[in-house]
């Protein structure tokens, strides 16, 4: 990734000289590079000797390539001058270069998701070929089975976010907070998505098949997590078994809501999440690219809170398949199941109406409708289902879609692929369900906000320029309101480019504090 | 009946935060007139667009359909004069607009006092949109532009320091003081800039002022010449920022009373009936507390607009801006300042100072001697709260009360280190002595 200080300047019409890149940039470029070279190589099925030694030599090249290109930049730099020229350069302003980083991405997850014979996935039982061959040995090493393209995919990942969150590190080196939660998500990435699972998957033994489980990802994020088949593997995993599956349970309905009350959401979508990782890492450099118009903020309401609905359906649907066709195996009944999901929801959308009516007064006709289509196909599977087929749907055709629009096209061919060209958090805020249900938690009852300092703020724009949520800060800086949003993530990355200290992340301790500022209204002020 | 007109003479923070509150109050007919941009900017954010932070996109507060939609016109024109007596506003092209009430918020524009060859080409002052497109030209790079002179050691020059350094132009400030902006600073914080400046790259020169330009045969800037020392330095760029005035030249032939500003009383009402002035271009007649009488801060213009409104729209309300605050930023270090710290304690007051080891960061109390009464406090590289400090003045807390509760008055980012307790010790250290 070449990084020019500046090749074109806005609203200019000179064309200034190009600045001439450093030596240590150009060696930095150089070796990360010829390390991607050689995964490219692989890629192209070009046979290379010692596969393993090839692999190890391409990570270092580039872990030493960013390493040296992250000195470079900010290892003496003045730390409110880490965004010089990021409007200028070509990959950070959706120039050309940014556009055809965007397609080399999309085009490496679609791949990814639906051609994976192309990275070398040897299909039918055949040797593995290419770029996932490349990660054989590694994969053997850790699970004891050769590598998959998720395997392969797992480690550029992993890797992406360690590598990046030393740039991001060395960033923003003098704020502990940036610093901390970059380690928090380094160490969830390597250690709960990448590592444990892994070995967890080598301890499996005949008898006891555990299935593949990152601890951390929660549903609605992990819409998979509650499927048949391993929801059987927890149950037939012995007692381990049945503490991950109880495990995953809380998480969803007591300690993700203890958290988000304390904490706000934050706690798991800038310090823990591995998309949140990502983003936060990898995607630092295009979080600026997130749109602040008004409009963009009523298409992430509808879409997100479609996708939160699909995403609760599908599950019950698929829960209630497999509870009604294997009922034997299973002490909870289907219509049990459902009787429940829908006295949950009923519990929920009522408390919220009594309590929370006012704050969210032009929100509760969405919410009603949303309500109303999740008690209505409730009463659907209940009343019409034969078999697998429920109502009119069959569980295994939401089941299939959702994994293809939203967690293939969704989250990763657009999430990830268009973090230069939409910003890097356009998954998180347009499409995560995970993210809308703690969203949800963290406008309503959180500790949490984002306060503003009396009456400092110049409106400059510094905060909701680089907000990747897309949030507009400055509406709130300037009128001294603080700030409580359901799609905060709190990177706290606006009061970190405040150059007037004006804004500051925090859990207010007294409850008093706990007042609901009311939603902006842009249309008459 | 129809509605009342206003007209607003400039689109800055005064004028728009007027606009904008008569609207909230009022179905009143708002037109404001503009000669800089078509909407509302933050000038603050210039100087990022500049440094490749921001667009000038991300520099406008509200999008462009939020005028049209709260029925606030928003005029380009340039207002050549005000005619009071037919209550109509002339602009360039010889059209005229009448108006049932004018507020002025014409804002400032930069100080040039008469230098040889000042109007050079790749002179500039640093305020306007339209200077940043000019320093575009004079300054796109290193390599156009060797080295830049600013001249003036305010608050803008250090911030085209700041800005020109991103593009790797080699800097000279030129300040008249003998330390960098000790005229508001004490020494010890003064000293501790000039370090900081320093070694961030920047060749600052002090106690010099500027003698000359020189030009080459093109008409373009090649030199400066130092009055104090007589040494020519060559160079691309000279920023002329030696401060602002208020903006209102065009009101020379009204009958309006101007001083340096246009006078106004603490309703801003101007000598003449039905004519406002608000934010960088009014004067108050008697100033308030110890504040200046021309307030050129972008809080104060905020202030300003929203009382006014109220007056326009019937509730007249006085101007009462509370205790003295502010803020900027010196390179990296960040500055506030709440109550009154004075370069020198006044009479009765004494000052208690800390500085952080690694030079970045300190605290100057002012409080009074005999009562311990706190006054105000100066910050650099720590954030305050000020809601807190805001409450402690007016309580009258004593500088012990303060120091004791500091933390409550920390507003730095979560898991910094905190200082408190080394403050506190010092402070008792000293009281023991």
């Amino acid at each position: 990734m070449a990084m020019k200080i500046h090749d074109n300047i806005s609203m200019s019409l000179a064309k200034p000289d190009d600045l001439v890149l450093s030596l240590k940039l150009k060696w930095a470029t150089g070796a990360a590079s010829i390390g991607l070279g050689l995964l490219i190589l692989a890629l192209a099925n070009i046979q290379l000797p010692q596969s393993n030694i090839i692999l190890i030599i391409s990570m270092l090249l580039l872990s030493f390539g960013v390493i040296l290109f992250s000195h470079a930049l900010y290892r003496n730099h003045l730390s409110s001058n880490k965004n010089n020229g990021i409007w200028y350069n070509s990959i950070t302003s959706r120039g050309l270069q940014g556009w055809m980083l965007g397609l080399v991405l999309t085009s490496f997850y679609i791949v990814l998701y639906f051609y994976p014979n192309l990275l070398g996935l040897g299909l039918n039982g055949q040797e593995n070929t290419g770029l996932i061959h490349l990660f054989d040995a590694l994969s053997l090493n850790l699970n004891g089975h050769n590598a998959t393209q998720w395997f392969v995919y797992g480690t550029l990942y992993t890797l992406a976010i360690l590598l990046f969150g030393y740039k991001f590190m060395l960033k923003y080196q003098k704020n502990r907070y940036q610093q901390l939660r970059t380690l928090s998500v380094m160490f969830f990435q390597l250690g709960f998505a990448f590592l444990i699972p892994e070995l967890m998957s080598k301890l499996n033994s005949e008898s006891s098949q555990l299935p593949y489980y990152d601890l951390k990802n929660i549903w609605p994020l992990n819409y998979a997590q509650f499927e048949q088949g391993r929801v059987d593997g927890f149950l037939n995993g012995s007692s381990l078994g049945m503490l991950l599956l109880a495990f995953s349970i809380l998480s969803v309905f007591v300690i993700s809501p203890i958290l988000t009350y304390k904490y706000g959401k934050r706690w798991y979508c800038s310090w823990v999440c591995g998309c949140g990782g990502l983003a936060e890492t990898a995607g630092d450099s295009f979080r600026h690219l997130s749109s602040k118009t008004l409009k963009s903020w009523k298409v992430e309401r509808w879409l997100i809170h479609v996708v939160l609905v699909f995403v609760i359906l599908m599950t019950v649907a698929v829960i209630s398949t497999y509870l009604e066709t294997d009922a034997l195996q299973y002490w909870l009944t289907r219509d049990a199941f459902l009787v429940l999901i829908g006295a949950l929801l009923t519990a929920v959308f009522s408390l919220t109406m009594i309590f929370k009516r006012k704050e969210l007064a032009q929100d509760a006709q969405y919410a009603a409708i949303g309500f109303f289509v999740l008690i209505l196909s409730l009463l659907g599977f209940h009343f019409f289902s034969i078999g697998s087929k429920l109502f009119f749907i069959d569980a295994e055709t939401l089941r299939s879609s959702y994994g293809f629009f939203i967690g293939s096209i969704f989250s990763g061919v657009i999430g990830v692929g268009m973090y230069p060209i939409l910003g890097s958090r356009v998954w998180c805020r347009f499409g995560c369900p995970m993210a809308a249900v703690l969203g949800f938690q963290q406008r309503l009852f959180s500790k949490f906000r984002i306060t503003t300092n009396g009456g400092q703020c110049i409106s400059c724009g510094n905060c909701s320029t680089f907000c990747e949520m897309g949030i507009d800060v400055r509406a709130y800086a300037q009128k001294g309101e603080n700030m409580v949003r359901s799609s905060c993530v709190g990177c706290g990355i606006c009061a970190d480019v405040c150059p007037r200290g004006v804004l500051k992340l925090e859990n207010v301790s007294i409850i008093e504090g706990l007042n609901f500022p009311k939603i902006r209204k842009e249309t008459k002020e | 009946m129809s509605e009342e007109h206003v007209i607003i003479i400039g689109n800055g923070i005064s004028g728009i935060t007027v606009a904008r509150h008569i609207r909230k109050l009022s179905d009143k007919k708002i037109t404001v007139i503009s000669n800089e941009s078509n909407y509302f900017f933050s000038r603050t954010a210039l100087m990022y667009i500049y440094m490749g932070h921001m667009k000038f996109e991300n520099t406008k507060p509200y999008e462009d359909w939020f005028w049209e939609k709260n029925n606030i016109e928003l005029k380009l024109g340039s207002v050549q004069s005000v005619d009071a007596l037919s209550k109509t506003v002339c602009l360039g092209n010889d059209e005229s607009i009448s108006y049932d009430k004018l507020i002025i918020a014409s804002g400032s524009k930069p100080i040039k006092i008469g230098w040889p060859g000042q109007d050079l080409i790749g002179v500039q002052g640093f305020y306007h949109l339209e200077d940043l497109h000019t320093l575009e030209k004079n300054a796109p790079d290193n390599i156009k532009c060797k080295r830049a002179v600013i001249v003036g050691g305010g608050l803008i020059g250090i911030e085209l320091a700041e800005m020109l350094q991103s593009r790797h132009i080699p800097v000279t400030l030129l300040v008249r003081e003998n330390s960098f902006w000790n005229t508001t600073l004490t020494d010890g914080e003064s000293a501790m800039l000039n370090r900081h400046i320093t070694a961030q790259g920047i060749d600052l020169r002090l106690g010099v002022s500027l003698k000359e330009i020189n030009g080459d045969n093109l008409g373009n800037v090649k030199s400066v010449t130092i009055l104090e020392t007589k040494e020519e330095i060559q160079c691309n760029l000279v920023a002329l920022t030696i401060g602002v005035t208020p903006n209102v030249d065009f009101l020379a032939d009204s009958t309006i009373a101007i001083n340096r500003g246009v006078l106004t009383n603490r309703y801003f009402e101007t000598s003449i009936k039905d004519i406002y002035a608000i934010g960088d271009c009014a004067e108050q007649q008697l100033p308030i507390e110890n504040r200046n009488t021309i307030e050129a801060t972008w809080y104060t213009g905020r202030i300003m607009g929203q009382t006014l409104a109220n007056t326009i729209c019937g509730n007249k309300t006085e101007y009462n801006p509370g205790h003295w605050f502010n803020s900027a930023k010196f390179m990296d270090i960040e500055y506030q300042t709440y109550g009154i710290v004075n370069v020198q304690p006044a009479e009765n007051h004494s000052h208690f100072y800390w500085k952080h080891e690694d030079d970045t960061m300190s605290l100057t109390f002012e409080y009074n001697k005999n009562s311990g009464e706190f006054q105000g406090i100066n910050s650099l590289g720590i954030r305050l709260r000020h809601e807190v400090i805001d409450r402690w003045l007016n309580e009258k807390r004593d500088l012990e009360y303060v120091l004791h509760h500091l933390n409550k008055a920390n507003f730095d980012a979560e898991f910094s280190r905190k200082y408190e307790k080394e403050i506190f010790n010092l402070y008792k250290s000293k009281v023991e002595l």
